[in-house]
């Protein structure tokens, strides 16, 4: 199974899925230049963390007019499985793969700590390996990880099940005190309409091996491999 | 010809910059100030042939890239 980690001027975390995909998983892995046009055959395509041009304007405003997003949302529109994190989930947001977008953290503060998500939904790509409330322990960094959208865009959301992961406390309810940055209905990542596009605030590819804290990032990784072997490989 | 275009949260999005801005106004007893939104400013050299086609233009750069049409609203002057 093939893994492209589109790599943007300033992403910092592209090395960590890369890591998570080809050393964890043993699957192949490939970093993918922003400047480049083709995804090089990947089955799985993944926007990592970090602060793409430095965040200028707005997080993930300019990257989403990187050059390798015209494959990338061709990829997406296909039905191939394709996962925002952090800074990736902020892009998928500024170039409309998801609704919505993320502001700045309601107390202004950059959180980088562990907390608890749940997964909502186990019909994407990557939670099929989950249970339906299952409580993930995983890491944050992030200053903008306030998710917005006006009030029809989240009835959508609700009533189409698209919210895939809620900050919760350990026992998995969701609380103020457990919404670490003042998200709308405590939303943590979203998938699309077709399911394949998932964004989430979280790192999982950082929550894969006993020495960094938590694996229960892996389910996501675990999730998207299942889901390639059951439905045959998909390429781009 | 220039563009000056002005990008604000929309009212029914929460500033947490601007109402931290304020408090710290109102610590410092400025009394007279209510809420503060903060927002950017951009200003666009534009090559257009009239001040109609460089709003168009400007606008259509907004829309585009400048302000986020689901958080962020603009307005546009010409000079």
């Amino acid at each position: 199974m093939k893994f492209a980690v589109i790599v943007f001027p300033g992403s910092n975390c592209d090395h960590d899925a890369y890591h998570a995909a080809k050393h964890v998983l043993g699957h192949d892995a490939e970093f993918v230049w922003h400047k480049e046009t083709s995804l090089k055959g990947a089955e799985v395509v993944i926007l990592p963390g970090g602060f793409s041009y430095g965040d200028y304007l707005r997080t993930g405003a300019i990257a989403q007019f990187s050059p390798v997003m015209t494959a990338v949302r061709a990829f997406a529109t296909a039905g191939g499985p394709l996962l925002g994190i952090c800074n990736g989930f902020q892009v998928l947001c500024e170039a409309k793969l998801l609704p919505g977008a993320l502001l700045r953290n309601k107390d202004l503060k950059f959180h980088c700590e562990h907390i608890r998500v749940r997964v909502e939904q186990t019909d994407t790509p990557f939670t099929l390996r989950a249970t339906r409330g299952q409580v993930l322990k995983l890491p944050i960094a992030h200053g903008e990880g306030n998710y917005v959208a006006d009030p029809a865009t989240l009835d959508a959301l609700e009533s189409q099940g698209r919210v895939t992961f809620r900050y919760c406390d350990a026992e998995g309810r969701v609380t103020e005190e457990a919404n670490p940055n003042g998200s709308l209905n405590a939303i943590a990542g979203i998938c699309n309409e077709a399911r394949n596009v998932v964004g989430l605030m979280p790192h999982p590819e950082r929550a894969c091996e006993s020495p960094l804290g938590s694996r229960d990032g892996l389910v996501l990784f675990d999730s998207v491999v299942a889901s390639l072997a059951s439905s045959g490989a998909l390429t781009a | 010809m220039k563009a000056r275009v002005f990008v604000t949260l929309k009212p029914s999005v929460f500033d947490p910059q601007g109402r931290t801005i304020a408090e710290a106004l109102h610590s410092m007893g400025y009394a007279g100030v209510g809420d503060v939104r903060q927002g950017k400013y951009f200003e666009l050299e534009v090559d257009a042939g009239s001040p109609e086609k460089a709003r168009a233009l400007a606008s259509e750069v907004a829309d585009r890239v400048l302000a986020n049409p689901v958080i962020e609203s603009y307005r546009i002057e010409i000079e």
